[in-house]
């Protein structure tokens, strides 16, 4: 086990180098200079030095790998730092946005916690709705509860999120009242009346990101339940005498949990990317906000950053789900 | 494709692979109602524009029939510069489908090639699968949205800004969709390749090009449709939400996604501006995927022969 874990680890070096260079080299492309913004009456010169104060004027590999070390060594340098009152960084030039002229993880930082806050209870609440839908519907599957659980994912992951966010906002927002149409960001928890404020604010978003997890993980947990209600160890708990709710609740459900859990560690960062949608929709400020306006302005560092980071998402949680799996099941080995 | 071959001794029986494949694609109820809805999406959008056509109107009668409400004119209402709702939905449609099966056909005319490649030349195997794999890894919106953001403008000033959009969208969607069907692909025919008919095949001298056109591309047909139709639906899911980040079509080159983007700054006040777009790119997700799941069933010979 601890030999397959790092010898995953380290074939995620090279993947994660690929997709950097990849990353780096198709926004380096853009035609959005950090200078287009500059007025034409500044005289070529002045650019021209503003062009190299940016560093936008050295070759794309030199760029390249000044990013990297910026990425892997300076920035965490400088988390250390922050944490533990260390010196390791020194001055070291760290990745600036060229929208706000800060750096880009300090921004990245400011607004994780608004996607954590948002994308992780509606992930939190879609999971804890799809595993009881899920082991309801295989253990009476074909009853109208099944058919009504399968309608019910098939239009969670049939209708996109901007459109259930969307009639979201119109019935609960605009019809009913209920709800705020838009996420106020610098809502501060205080006490139990802005607690109550921030419960009603995230609603809407939860519940339409919510939908869409839900959906797919009532799928998978419903087959992987049928999968193993038809095994032999089933009925023998079964003529052991154990009454039913613990040969299911506990018998079944235990074994039929672990691929689901592997299928959700899978899924959380493409949640990323969902969430982009919903941010934007509700205007929650998050980091998939973050990347529609750094797109829009064209920064690219804070572009190529957010976009690595998001790939590094996928691949650090297909080693977790890996090891999960392993370490969930004892029948699968990897040596 | 081996459907002519009848098997007479036993009536009962339907008499031709494709035969049996709709029957039981038939008792799928869900599957059927796809298949229509879909079928008469598609009639719409490709009939609508000569029995729906309202004419351009003069700059006075569009400014007098702003965000109009639904009428025997306009059975849709108006937008907020008077362009009648129900011509501009048919023209969406048209760009939106359009797009899903183009961008499906691209990707999967590069998924079975690459799976093909790594599955029968094992030299390539390697190689082709980490690519696949770096590919399944990169985030896949966020890099659509920046590339959108980068050539747009580059390949509109080839080819006109509707082709130009179209061209790109369709080859940024099929590029980052294949990975699943090259896997799917690639496992098929690893195990195909160790069957006899193969083997038997090769004996005889048939030239790999030969062997893999004739012999194992056809057996690998089924895993391939449920596959392009499931990515008809990604790819108009897709193109939805680029259009609906504004990284999408022009507003007066319309996509369903891109309605309902300009729909959403009115949602307070024109909820139904919202709500037919979007209703159309969901009845088509849905009735595809549910034709795929339909399709899934019926192209499996273990459950056909219950």
């Amino acid at each position: 086990m601890f030999v397959f874990t790092l010898r995953r680890l380290l074939l995620a070096i090279p993947t994660l180098l690929v997709i950097s260079l990849v990353i780096y080299l198709l926004v380096d492309f853009a035609p959005g200079s950090p200078m287009s913004e500059i007025p034409l009456t500044v005289p070529p010169e002045v650019r021209q030095k503003m062009i190299a104060a940016l560093g936008a004027d050295q070759p794309v590999l030199v760029r390249y790998l000044l990013w990297l070390r910026q990425f892997f060594w300076v920035e965490p340098a400088y988390l250390i730092d922050g944490w533990f009152g260390t010196h390791l960084a020194g001055d070291e030039q760290r990745i600036l946005s060229w929208q706000s002229r800060s750096p880009v993880f300090t921004i990245i930082g400011q607004r994780i916690p608004q996607t954590l806050t948002v994308v992780g209870t509606a992930y939190l609440v879609g999971a804890l709705i799809a595993i009881p839908i899920g082991i309801y519907s295989a253990y009476r599957q074909y009853s109208w509860f099944d058919q009504l659980g399968t309608l019910f994912a098939m239009i969670g992951f049939s209708v996109p999120t901007f459109f259930t966010g969307t009639l979201f906002i119109i019935i609960f927002a605009v019809e009913l009242g209920w709800f705020p149409t838009k996420y106020d960001t610098m809502l501060n928890v205080t006490d139990w009346s802005s607690f109550l404020t921030q419960l009603r604010q995230m609603t809407l978003p939860v519940m339409t990101l919510g939908l869409a997890n839900a959906a797919a993980i009532s799928r998978y947990m419903r087959s992987s339940m049928l999968d193993n209600l038809g095994q032999d160890y089933v009925r023998t708990a079964r003529a052991k005498g154990e009454p039913e709710r613990t040969v299911v609740l506990k018998h079944v459900l235990r074994n039929s949990l672990i691929p689901v859990v592997t299928v959700i560690a899978l899924g959380i960062p493409s949640i990323f990317g969902g969430a982009i949608i919903t941010e934007n929709l509700f205007g929650v400020n998050g980091i998939g906000a973050a990347l529609i306006l750094a797109i829009h302005a064209s920064d690219l560092p804070m572009v190529q950053t957010l976009t690595f980071i998001f790939a590094a998402l996928i691949v650090l949680f297909n080693l977790i789900a890996d090891i999960l799996y392993g370490l969930l099941d004892p029948r699968i080995r990897y040596d | 494709m081996t459907d002519t071959r009848a098997a007479a001794t036993r009536p009962d029986k339907p008499d031709s692979q494709l035969r049996a494949i709709w029957q039981q694609f038939r008792t799928h109820t869900g599957a059927v109602v796809g298949l229509t809805i879909l079928a008469i999406l598609v009639i719409l959008v490709l009939i609508g524009p000569f029995a729906w056509n309202p004419g351009k109107p003069s700059v006075l009668e569009a400014l007098k029939s702003k965000n109009l409400g639904p009428s025997l004119r306009h059975p849709l209402g108006t937008d907020q510069i008077g362009r009648d709702l129900l011509t501009r939905m048919i023209q969406a449609g048209k760009v939106s489908l359009a797009v899903g099966f183009v961008a499906m056909a691209i990707s999967i005319l590069f998924g079975t090639t690459i799976g093909i490649l790594a599955g029968y030349f094992r030299r390539l195997d390697g190689p082709l699968m980490r690519l696949t794999d770096v590919f399944l890894a990169l985030p896949l919106i966020p890099l659509l949205l920046v590339l959108m953001m980068l050539f747009r403008d580059k390949v509109a000033a080839l080819t006109g800004p509707e082709l130009g959009v179209f061209l790109l969208i369709v080859m940024a969607i099929g590029v980052t969709s294949w990975m699943q069907t090259a896997r799917i692909v690639r496992g098929e025919v690893l195990a195909l390749k160790e069957r006899e008919y193969v083997l038997a095949a090769r004996s005889i001298g048939t030239p790999p090009r030969r062997l893999i056109l004739r012999h194992i591309l056809p057996n690998v047909v089924s895993p391939v449709m449920v596959a392009a139709t499931l990515g008809i639906a990604d790819a108009i899911i897709t193109e939805s939400v680029l259009s609906f980040l504004g990284l999408g079509f022009p507003p007066d080159f319309p996509t369903w996604g891109r309605l309902l983007f300009d729909g959403v700054e009115y949602m307070q006040l024109y909820p139904v501006r919202v709500i037919w777009p979007g209703l159309a790119i969901s009845l088509t997700v849905l009735s595809v995927n549910y034709i795929g799941d339909g399709l899934r069933d019926a192209l499996d010979p273990r459950i056909r022969g219950r």
